[in-house]
């Protein structure tokens, strides 16, 4: 039960962003989450979209590197120390993160963190056993 | 000053005598001494004596760095080998280097030559000259070298590098010329003020600077640094070494030694004969070189000329600073690259795709390389360290394979220009001012 994602090049240049999100709004996929680091020489944007199969072709007709990574999705109750569980379920697992970025749910008490680690299926498995509520589809 | 006021101020006419009777020896010279040119000459049914007039040499196929690579190392020597007393050899960074050799009568004529360019600089016997110049195989150490000594000027050898050493001995024995490269000039000045020396306490007067291209903005910079006055100079190894041509104190124009050395100015693609002042490829003929006399020798190298006499007396043609090369080698930081070297890095990668573009800038007073590659392997974005990785491993090739420091910029496949004919792959910004 893993959520796909687009793992995005952005050249660092004025107007690499517009490009790629303008491909994606033609395409009338739908953006639920994002995260982007900036560094001196280039960037990758992360995306969770509506049709991520669709987004990566045209994407790539547009000669945007682009690939879809598995990732896993925890809905979390929206209160304190809610993720901070998670992750402490993650390390004791010697599992660990290597990044994360949150994103806000359709359904009001829930938020959802979007979790790349090093070892995907264990993880899910740590994750299930201590009842952590998956998402299956991030949209 | 002018050195040798007969050879640099001879009106035109009796310089273009001269030229034509060398050139009629120099030819024979040539056929009887050495086998590619007398196989050429053979071969294009051409007579040796029958050369009438300057013009007529257009007729000799040209000669090129790849017949003295073809011919390493001594097949184009045209005298024995124990005639020969000095042997020098380019800089070349791949395959075999090109060789030169002199005889007791060419190094004379080399030191007569530098001493020109040296004394047209300002310099005299009272001056004390610091050779910044890397000695050995390169040219231009000794070149200065002879011709220093030449005019008497107290030499000081002290090489390239341990430059605190350098500033040192520049200040403690009053060093009043320096000889280096611009960008080495540039540096010891600045040094000098890291290390806490005031500038004024230096004797320095003049620079003669060469082996790399110098902007007249660049050198008025090295200028007001060091305090000094200078000068360009022009040559390559292939001809003699430095002495081809150089600045008077007018500094308009470099005097070419046209006794020794016949130019001309072609167009590099069809090798016609430009007009008087036109820009093109320069190539010369050395009229009087015994170890290794060379017809027609294709510099690559882009100016014009001007025939006018100088109003510093000398009548000798003057050229342009070298505003290019007409083939595609790159000298950047004092280091030779061919693009081909850069792409033979980039070829085996293939996270990337086989198009690139070469950026050359001139950012304060060091030359950059910057390389784009196209990134085409998605599955490197599943982590940054993956993607920093692939410029690591880019950049760590170019710095093994050819010595040099490159930015590496990926960008989106696609993004670099494709060419239909000649890819021009080189972009250099170092003549645009920032």
């Amino acid at each position: 039960m893993t959520v796909k994602q687009l793992s995005v090049f952005v050249e660092n240049r004025t107007g690499t962003m517009v490009e790629i999100i303008q491909v994606l709004g033609e395409c009338g996929i739908d953006i639920r989450a994002l995260s982007i680091a900036d560094t001196t020489d280039f960037g990758i944007l992360r995306l969770i979209v509506s049709d991520p199969e669709r987004a990566l072709s045209a994407l790539k007709e547009r000669n945007i590197t682009v690939s879809i990574t598995e990732v896993i999705g925890v809905k979390l109750v929206d209160r304190p120390g809610g993720l901070a569980n998670v992750l402490t379920i993650l390390r004791d697992g010697d599992i660990s993160v290597e990044y994360m970025y949150a994103y806000v749910s359709k359904s009001e008490e829930n938020a959802c963190i979007i979790l790349r680690v090093s070892d995907t299926e264990r993880a899910l498995n740590i994750l299930n056993d201590h009842g952590v509520s998956i998402v299956d589809e991030a949209y | 000053m002018i050195y040798n006021k007969k050879a640099e101020t001879m009106p035109r006419q009796e310089i273009e005598e001269l030229q034509l009777a060398r050139l009629k020896k120099i030819i024979r010279y040539c056929y009887d001494n050495v086998a590619m040119y007398r196989k050429r000459f053979d071969e294009n049914k051409l007579d040796p004596d029958k050369f009438r007039t300057l013009s007529d040499l257009q007729y000799i196929p040209p000669t090129t760095k790849d017949d003295m690579r073809d011919n390493y190392p001594f097949g184009l020597f045209a005298v024995p080998q124990k005639e020969i007393v000095r042997i020098h050899a380019s800089s070349g960074t791949t395959g075999k280097p090109t060789v030169v050799g002199y005889t007791k009568k060419d190094l004379d004529t080399w030191s007569e030559l530098m001493a020109r360019i040296i004394s047209a600089a300002g310099v005299t016997d009272e001056d004390i000259a610091q050779i910044c110049f890397g000695y050995g195989l390169f040219t231009g150490a000794l070149g200065l070298h002879y011709g220093l000594e030449r005019i008497g000027a107290s030499v000081v050898p002290s090489s390239s590098g341990n430059s605190e050493k350098q500033i040192m001995l520049m200040k403690d024995f009053g060093t009043t010329t320096l000889i280096a490269t611009p960008t080495y000039a540039m540096y010891l000045g600045e040094l000098a003020h890291e290390l806490g020396y005031d500038l004024a306490d230096f004797k320095l007067r003049i620079g003669l600077f060469g082996s790399e291209g110098c902007t007249t903005e660049m050198r008025s910079k090295i200028e007001e640094r060091l305090g000094l006055f200078a000068t360009d100079n022009y040559g390559m190894s292939e001809l003699m070494g430095p002495g081809i041509s150089g600045e008077c104190e007018l500094r308009c124009g470099l005097h070419i030694a046209e006794d020794h050395f016949l130019p001309e100015i072609v167009d590099p693609n069809t090798l016609e004969a430009k007009e008087e002042g036109e820009v093109g490829e320069l190539i010369i003929t050395t009229l009087t070189k015994e170890g290794i006399p060379l017809l027609r020798y294709r510099t690559r190298d882009l100016t014009r000329i001007n025939k006018e006499p100088c109003e510093c007396g000398r009548t000798l043609a003057r050229m342009d600073k070298v505003m290019g090369r007409s083939d595609d080698m790159l000298k950047i930081k004092g280091v030779n690259v061919f693009p081909s070297q850069i792409e033979s890095v980039l070829m085996p990668m293939e996270e990337i795709s086989p198009h690139y573009m070469l950026y050359i800038r001139r950012e304060g007073y060091n030359d950059n390389l910057e390389i784009e590659v196209e990134l085409v392997d998605g599955s490197l974005l599943e982590r940054y360290a993956d993607l920093e990785n692939l410029t690591k491993r880019i950049r760590a090739k170019l710095r093994s394979v050819l010595g040099l420091d490159a930015k590496v910029t990926l960008v989106q496949p696609k993004k670099i220009q494709r060419f239909a004919g000649k890819a021009q792959r080189v972009v250099d910004l170092r003549g645009e001012s920032k």
